[in-house]
């Protein structure tokens, strides 16, 4: 199994944990990356606002290299994987962007014939190798952490390719199969506030404190997400969260952080050396090794 | 002299005298197109004896030109230059007929749809409507006297569907003293409205004003009644349609079951076993059932996929038992084809409603006290699965209800259209719901749309009753407590335009009332029986002001909702409508249809079949003697298919001849 691997900038900047852990996690599942070669920004968030001409043909130009290369790409940022979706789906439902897009990559050279397939990280781990493979090669089980885990907007709105648009699923079977336990998270695939927190800082606040306070609520010692935007959100403006209400302390990791060490990867490779909100306090408490 | 004009093969292309008249349709093509100049730049055009233009063509005064021209110019060809064939093409080939000459001997030209109306460069439209003249000069000259073929129309009529609109048609034309063939696909006629409660503004009971009718349909002699059955197969042209139709086994011998349902009380199954269809699956029904109390015909059916004695064959058959003294239950009983020849067809094939699991952010199949409006006609039905008492699928009472309107309609992501029907069902739901369990009940909606007699009374009434409206479509139906008060609830989020703020309001209780779409086998049904459709699915009328229960195909007439979201007056008022023109065909014997069929010109036939397969009417056999391909001209539909496969080119379409479409094709490329 081989994919073409797109990090986008934010596994190469704020999401470095999160690429660590991925490839920690897809080594242990021998699931091969081939990076794109050359590859560019996505064309979400700043292009799209401006020109979403420029952010399709951004986008479909990283789809012609993996389509040059032969392979599926796999994309784990929310955003890259959302645009990258979004751009597939506008060519083919606008004939007139799919031409200009299509000029755009013959100047410089593509062919681009609509063979690739955007997967996530999510959908590869729970359709291609299933939750029992991985149950099967767990060996830390995350026994008694109890886990939020939250799939943010991005990654099942508008196109739900592999899980419910509302009440997904793929994240709580890897991460029971890891042998965490999952809370009942309602919000799970609730706004995070996106780039509101920049924009409306009061708006973006309350949307965070929604998600912090109502996993505490569930109980939740950590909550996962897959999204490096929602990651950010959740763990640094928790002190603001807490300054309105009660104090809030919540570990927010990547779920391949948690599935990585599940599977056996050293816990200093895998990116919790990045987190503000430590964990290994939780995990001490659970007696899970985080040495 | 006027030469004289006759309609005899004789005078084959005789020396033409072509009259041109161009209409300016009042502004419609006088706006945009230069109607004079047409008219001058035509009359210096070969063979072309008169020009003309006319504010209206089609008027009186305008058709009298036409005569008084032929009269005194000895016309014998005639171009009119204005709207679509389809409106008034009729019109001017009897002004063509009463000057005594051959009604073919004329070309009309669309000046209106294909230029006025879709240009705006007016220097540009008026050489385009000369191009599109001289092209109908040019073929005009070439026009051969035809002869419309005379049909005689079978007088009976073959009714598809079987709901409120197919039961008011077979009704009118059988009263009429017609034979009526109504064929429904269920195991009853009834439809939709059987299911529901009410109707509004009246607030009758659906039941106590369809179920007479549905009787009188079962009973009546003039109607032969079809249930669980299909149309497989459609053949022939207006006035004598050869149909065929299959009759699913229901394992009951119909004329021997009357009705008594001991064999259901006798199914081994002591209780419901599977989702019952007529109460969408709110309740069980055994294997062996009726669809619901009233159902006509009163003849039980056996599901075969869910019978024991058919999955196992080791059931005690108890049901056969029971029915021993009559004997009506045939296990062994196969799937019966009928073969029946109709005059003409009404297509009454009705709707579907929209599937929310399309629209995920509402939670039905997800939380389980989400209904759809359809659910709830049931759940407050003194027959329905709770005997009308409002009991939720958790088993509780609500004290809060929220009504979300157009699910699945006016909706860019789903269905773009106004199911047109919704906003007064939810106001009935709304008063029903209130009145069978008291709890406060919120409408949330878009724009209210009460359109109809006494519409608006009711909407007036609902809000007096006290029935809260909220006006915004709803974002999102959770279970998330955001505060104590909250929980347990489910939470409609949604922005109030009116108040200008976002308001969570908690309900025990979603009804969506979701919009009416096309039958998933829409596109089946047109293709069957030659009908067009909008690229939404629904079936297309002639004209949507003038011919709106005709189709393109004559003698194929539609009404209900398979052809829009409509609610029952309108629905009724159409099936009334449908009944009148097939009546009015039946009365006249015979129609005439255009001779524009296919002939073999046999010394060039070399006999090679190419055709035969081709022809989608199989109207072309082979004269085994000759080895030439022979067209049956009364089976023959004019399509041309035959004419454009035939290698040797020994295939021409009456009307559609090679010379005339070269002739017409050169008349517009090239400037004269």
């Amino acid at each position: 199994m081989k994919f073409a691997y797109y990090p986008g900038c934010s596994l190469r900047g704020t999401g470095r944990a999160y690429e660590d852990s991925l490839l920690a996690v897809f080594r242990a599942l021998d699931i091969e990356l081939e990076e794109l070669e050359d590859w560019n920004c996505c064309g979400a968030t700043t292009y799209l606002s401006f020109d979403e001409l420029t952010s399709y043909a951004l986008s479909a130009r990283n789809l012609a290299i993996a389509e040059r290369m032969q392979l599926d790409i796999v994309a784990p940022c929310a955003a890259c994987y959302l645009v990258l979706n979004k751009t597939q789906h506008y060519m083919h439902d606008y004939p007139h962007i799919d031409q200009l897009v299509r000029g755009a990559l013959k100047s410089i050279g593509f062919d681009y014939k609509d063979r690739v397939k955007v997967r996530h990280p999510l959908d590869i781990l729970w359709h291609d190798i299933g939750v029992e493979t991985i149950r099967s090669k767990v060996k830390a089980p995350l026994k008694g952490l109890k886990v939020a885990p939250y799939y943010g907007c991005q990654i099942v709105r508008p196109y739900a390719t592999f899980d419910d648009q509302y009440a997904p699923v793929s994240m709580d079977r890897l991460l029971e199969a890891a042998g965490a336990e999952v809370v009942s998270y309602p919000l799970k695939t609730r706004c995070c506030g996106g780039s509101q927190k920049g924009s409306l800082p009061e708006i973006g606040l309350d949307l965070l404190s929604y998600l912090l306070i109502e996993a505490k609520k569930c109980g939740a010692d950590v909550i996962a997400t897959a999204c490096p935007l929602c990651q950010f959100n959740l763990e640094v403006f928790q002190s603001e969260v807490g300054s309105r209400q009660r104090p809030i302390s919540m570990p927010i990791v990547y779920f391949t952080q948690l599935l990585a060490l599940a599977l056996g990867a050293p816990f200093s490779d895998i990116g919790f050396k990045y987190s503000v909100v430590p964990i290994q306090p939780v995990l001490r408490q659970k007696e899970i090794a985080c040495a | 002299m006027p030469e004289q004009v006759t309609t005899s093969e004789n005078s084959v292309r005789d020396p033409a005298r072509i009259g041109v008249y161009v209409c300016h349709c009042g502004n419609n093509i006088a706006a945009t197109i230069a109607v004079d100049e047409v008219a001058q730049y035509a009359a210096g055009l070969n063979k072309v004896v008169v020009s003309r233009e006319y504010k209206y063509m089609c008027s009186e005064p305008g058709q009298a030109m036409i005569e008084q021209d032929i009269r005194d110019h000895g016309l014998n060809r005639i171009v009119v230059a204005s709207c679509s064939p389809l409106l008034h093409e009729r019109t001017f080939r009897e002004v063509l007929s009463r000057s005594n000459l051959n009604s073919f001997y004329f070309q009309m030209v669309n000046i209106r749809e294909h230029a006025s109306w879709i240009h705006d460069n007016r220097a540009a439209a008026t050489e385009k409507a000369k191009d599109l003249v001289r092209a109908a000069v040019r073929r005009v000259a070439l026009h051969r006297p035809l002869e419309p073929r005379r049909v005689p129309i079978d007088p009976a009529v073959l009714i598809v569907g079987g709901g409120i609109a197919g039961i008011h048609a077979a009704l009118t034309i059988a009263n009429a003293g017609k034979q009526v063939y109504l064929v429904e696909r269920e195991p009853t006629i009834g439809g939709h409205m059987a299911k529901f409660d009410k109707t509004f503004p009246t607030l009758d009971c659906a039941a106590c004003i369809l179920t007479p009718k549905m009787t009188s349909v079962g009973a009546h002699p003039n109607i032969k009644l079809w249930t669980y059955s299909e149309v497989m197969k459609v053949d022939g042209y207006v006035g004598n349609y050869k149909v065929t139709i299959r009759r699913n086994p229901r394992y009951i011998i119909e004329d021997l079951c009357i009705g008594c349902q001991e064999c259901i009380t006798a199914c081994v199954y002591k209780a419901g076993k599977v989702d019952d269809e007529f109460n969408l699956g709110l309740s069980k029904r055994k294997p062996i059932y009726l669809a619901f109390p009233q159902a006509v015909p009163q003849k039980v059916v056996i599901d075969p996929e869910n019978c024991i004695e058919f999955k196992s064959h080791r059931c005690k058959k108890t049901c056969v038992e029971a029915c021993a003294e009559r004997g009506a239950i045939d296990l062994n009983q196969k799937e019966e084809i009928k073969e029946i020849t109709v005059g003409t067809v009404i297509l009454s094939t009705g709707f579907k409603t929209f599937d929310p699991r399309r629209r995920p952010n509402y939670g039905y199949g997800r939380f389980q006290n989400v209904y759809t409006s359809l659910e709830v006609e049931r759940l407050i039905n003194a027959s329905g699965p709770t005997g009308g008492d409002v009991i939720l699928r958790d088993g509780t009472r609500p004290q809060s209800i929220g009504i979300i309107h157009c699910v699945g309609s006016r909706d860019h992501n789903t269905n773009r259209w106004c199911s047109k029907v919704c906003c007064m069902y939810s106001l009935k739901l709304a008063h029903l719901l209130k009145e069978h369990t008291g709890a406060e009940i919120y409408n949330f909606y878009i724009d209210m749309r009460t359109p109809g007699k006494n519409y608006e009374d009711f909407y007036d009434r609902m809000l007096d009753e006290g029935v809260h409206f909220v006006r915004g479509r709803v974002a999102e139906v959770s279970d998330w407590a955001a505060h104590p008060s909250e929980k347990g609830k489910l939470i409609i989020r949604a922005e109030d335009t009116l108040a200008a703020f976002v308001r969570r309001i908690p309900v025990d209780m979603v009804v969506l009332s979701v919009g009416m779409e096309p039958k998933e086998d829409a596109h089946d049904v047109r293709r069957m029986f030659n009908v067009s459709c909008s690229s939404d699915g629904w079936l297309t009328e002639r004209h949507p002001k003038l011919a709106p229960v005709n189709t393109l195909t004559d003698g194929i007439f539609i009404c209900g909702a398979c052809q829009g979201p409509k609610d029952i007056p309108e629905t009724v008022a159409q099936a009334g409508a449908a009944a009148a023109e097939a009546l009015s065909l039946i009365s006249a014997g015979c129609i005439d249809l255009e001779p524009y069929t296919a002939k073999v010109m046999e010394e060039v036939c070399c006999g090679c079949k190419t055709c035969i397969p081709m022809c989608p009417y199989d109207a072309i056999s082979v004269d085994e003697a000759k080895q030439k391909a022979c067209v049956n001209e009364v089976l023959c539909k004019g399509c041309g298919t035959c004419a454009a496969a035939c290698p040797s080119g020994s295939i021409e379409q009456n009307f559609f001849e090679d010379e005339e479409i070269f002739e017409e094709i050169a008349g517009v490329l090239t400037h004269a």
